[in-house]
């Protein structure tokens, strides 16, 4: 090698003038009719705005007073629900949402994971159309038709399993059920019924086609040659996924598990038609009884007078927070991944 | 372009001496055609291990279930499915490498979580149907409210127009609200924009993670409980606006994205202004995605319950008036009738679920069809009317261009 270092040359002299020029100034020029559609815009733009923050104002204000009322802590680590004598908190409903959602989430994840995977590389032609479109309906039957589905046929059908589960891992306190003699020849099922395992289980099929929607399109992104070369390099379909199309799709994964959490823990209907209600911290979850912060405001707003009202308003305002920070944490992961796969033509 | 390159069979020649717009044609034969790559499908004895690792799965879940009654029967699938992906894999492991194996043992995987999927969605449109069917033969039961139908009544009596007519009353005025309001903020967003656009974006964005119950329990807690002191049609309908709004805004303003940005520029370089540019290249060029976007949160809306269920209440009786007394929509009117003891309510309440599937399947087949194409793409019936407008348009252009040269002649 040589010792000459390449240097970059800069002219002596510059163009005349060439440093004292300044950029263009760009001037809109509206016309009158142009002023009228963005002050129309504009003024649509401000009522969304009032429209949306009275919302969370209202929600806010009332939730806050609510709960100075009993204090941040002891609204935190209350199970029991009585807001006429001031003894109210969301640890046995938040927790219980958690669990539902938990548990919809262990199911969704996979089957969403491996649907999208097949409707992006395994189907093909008119298949995939129609897999495409399937869940897209999927996405689009309303929740109460979700509901009584789950609580008129999954449940009286699910309940054996959950049977089964509970007699042979009863051990794992997790899937413990009191009151229950496995030895029994009687089939005593009732015990196994409005649990955070079936309103799980109901969840989770709606919040999959919201999962598969956001994987399948991440996967489609997975580019064309990394594919071909990993075909090219010997590898089998699989070897191809997990090299080249799980890496590319690993924001859309977890976007799309985050933007179904969010879905779950808001769900209402299904989860009102399934369990039976307890205020209380328990984390049996194949055990009848459940709750959650959406189900019960569903069930205790008829019954509030003032102040109860605004006790249920502190805990809806706590899960619209929970739900809009997953919300947002997902759709920066989703937006994140996609920078730069697309560019405008 | 598309327009001046499109001919039209049906509209016969130009005349000769018409005035016409010559485009350079490249002098290049048309590439030939490349021969399509050999792509082997699955071997013989690959579909034959997967048909043959079926017959013995089910064997075996037929013999341990059925045959010796060593499981209960209601397992017979489930057993079949383990055995099937067990015998598969033997199979393949017999006459392949390990890594073959695996990739066949996760494409099992992976058309099983399809199947289920798939399968899922068929139990539940399949269920719902089947339970509902008997009164949904009854023609009273879209023609007739609940009005005098005790637990006793037989099917022939009471229906659920009520219902009907509150869904579309309700759903008809969080329409009027949402679409003018929604899509005016979409526009603003992606043709106005600025620093208030983005705060307004991430303020819709946040209100998308909005839970329904909580909508609904906003509008019980500050139009029910303080304005009207009873729940009724309006409240609902503004319960399901506060809800639909931000999903109609989102959905549109992604749509609106899609145009691509020198379609914009092209009309600005011509001078066009702003709202011209909006209003004749942007709005026509996304048609259908906003079509698509409105029938798709109408269906939506239609379908939600929680907030309904806090605002609307319920009744049996045919109410025309959404400001004054409890109305009833659909999804609501499903679920109160499910949950009475009698079996032929549940069957009532099963058919109302039934029939509000069918209408947001009807939707959702709509905003298909309409939507079924791409931004900026016109199907052949669409560019021979933009062929036919264009023509339509030929003679003020050359009425213009001979004023013109008649004015210069002139001076």
């Amino acid at each position: 090698m040589s010792t000459i270092t390449p240097e970059t040359l800069i002219p002596e002299r510059p163009e005349a003038e060439a440093d004292l020029a300044k950029p263009r100034t760009l001037r809109n020029s509206y016309t009158g009719r142009d002023h009228a559609f963005r002050a129309i815009t504009f003024t649509g733009g401000i009522i969304v705005l009032v429209v949306m923050l009275l919302v969370g104002a209202f929600l806010a204000s009332n939730g806050v007073q609510a709960i100075n009322e009993v204090g941040l802590w002891k609204f935190l680590t209350t199970a029991n629900w009585a807001p006429e004598s001031n003894d109210f908190g969301i640890a046995a409903v938040l927790l219980g949402t958690v669990q539902i959602a938990a548990v919809a989430l262990l199911v969704a994840m996979p089957l969403a994971l491996g649907t999208s995977l097949f409707i992006t590389e395994v189907a093909g032609g008119w298949l995939k159309k129609v897999l495409t479109s399937m869940v897209d309906l999927l996405a689009a039957v309303p929740s109460v038709v979700f509901g009584l589905w789950g609580a008129y046929m999954l449940q009286p059908n699910i309940v054996d399993f959950s049977k089964w589960i509970s007699v042979w891992f009863g051990w794992i306190p997790l899937f413990q059920v009191d009151g229950v003699d496995p030895a029994s020849p009687l089939r005593d099922t009732v015990p196994f019924t409005a649990s955070t395992f079936i309103a799980g289980l109901v969840v989770a099929m709606m919040i999959v086609p919201i999962q598969t929607s956001i994987m399948t399109e991440s996967f489609r992104r997975a580019p064309v040659g990394e594919r071909e070369g990993a075909f090219a390099l010997g590898a089998t379909r699989w070897g191809m996924i997990r090299t080249v199309v799980l890496p590319f799709g690993k924001g859309g994964i977890i976007g799309g598990t985050m933007l179904g959490l969010g879905r779950a823990l808001g769900e209402t209907i299904a989860i009102y038609l399934i369990i039976s209600p307890v205020f209380e911290i328990k984390f049996h979850i194949l055990e009848k009884g459940a709750n959650s912060i959406a189900a019960m405001i569903a069930l205790k707003y008829s019954e509030s007078n003032e102040f109860a009202m605004s006790a249920l308003m502190a805990a809806g305002f706590s899960l619209f927070l929970m739900t809009m920070v997953v919300n947002f944490t997902a759709s920066a992961i989703i937006a994140k991944s996609r920078s730069g796969a697309d560019s405008e033509g | 372009m598309t327009v001046l390159e499109y001919h039209d069979a049906a509209s016969g020649p130009v005349a000769a001496d018409a005035p016409r717009t010559f485009l350079p044609q490249q002098d290049r034969d048309p590439a030939p055609a490349e021969q399509a790559r050999i792509r082997p499908g699955a071997s013989a004895n690959a579909k034959l291990a997967v048909a043959g690792a079926a017959a013995a799965g089910l064997s075996m879940g037929l013999l341990l279930t059925a045959g010796i009654g060593l499981i209960p029967p209601g397992w017979t699938l489930i057993v079949s499915y383990l055995w099937f992906v067990l015998i598969y894999s033997t199979l393949v492991f017999m006459r392949e490498q390990f890594s073959a194996v695996r990739d066949r043992f996760v494409t099992v995987l992976m058309v099983s979580a399809g199947v289920t999927v798939l399968g899922t969605l068929a139990l539940v449109i399949g269920f719902v149907f089947t339970r509902g069917q008997e009164p949904l033969a009854y023609w009273n039961f879209f023609s007739q409210d609940m009005t005098g139908v005790g637990p006793l009544s037989g099917l022939d009596q009471g229906g659920i127009l009520h219902a009907l007519v509150g869904t579309l009353q309700q759903i008809g005025i969080a329409l009027a609200i949402t679409l003018p309001l929604g899509l005016t903020t979409a526009i603003y967003l992606n043709e106005v924009g600025g620093r208030f656009a983005k705060v307004v974006r991430t303020v819709v964005e946040a209100m998308t993670a909005l839970p329904s119950v909580v909508a609904g329990l906003f509008i019980y807690a500050s139009v029910v409980m303080v304005i009207t002191h009873q729940t009724n049609g309006f409240a609902a309908a503004l319960a399901i606006t506060v809800l639909m709004l931000p999903i109609m805004i989102r959905s549109a303003d992604v749509v609106l994205r899609l145009v691509p940005g020198n379609l914009r520029e092209a009309g600005l370089a011509l001078g066009a202004g702003q709202w011209a540019v909006v209003w004749h290249v942007v709005l026509p060029t996304v048609r259908s995605g906003l079509a698509t976007a409105v029938i798709l949160a109408t269906a939506h809306g239609i379908g939600e319950t929680a907030p309904v269920l806090l605002t609307s209440g319920f009744t049996g009786v045919m109410n025309f008036n959404p400001f004054y007394g409890p109305q009833t929509p659909l999804p609501l009117a499903a679920l109160e009738l499910v949950r009475s003891p009698v079996p032929q309510m549940v069957a009532r309440g099963f058919a109302t679920a039934a029939f509000l599937l069918f209408v947001v399947l009807v939707l959702f087949i709509l905003a298909r069809w309409v939507g079924g194409q791409e931004a900026g793409k016109a199907t052949d019936a669409q560019l021979r009317r933009m062929a036919a407008r264009s023509r339509r348009d030929l003679p003020r252009i050359e009425k213009n261009y001979h004023d013109f040269n008649y004015q210069q002649e002139k001076e």
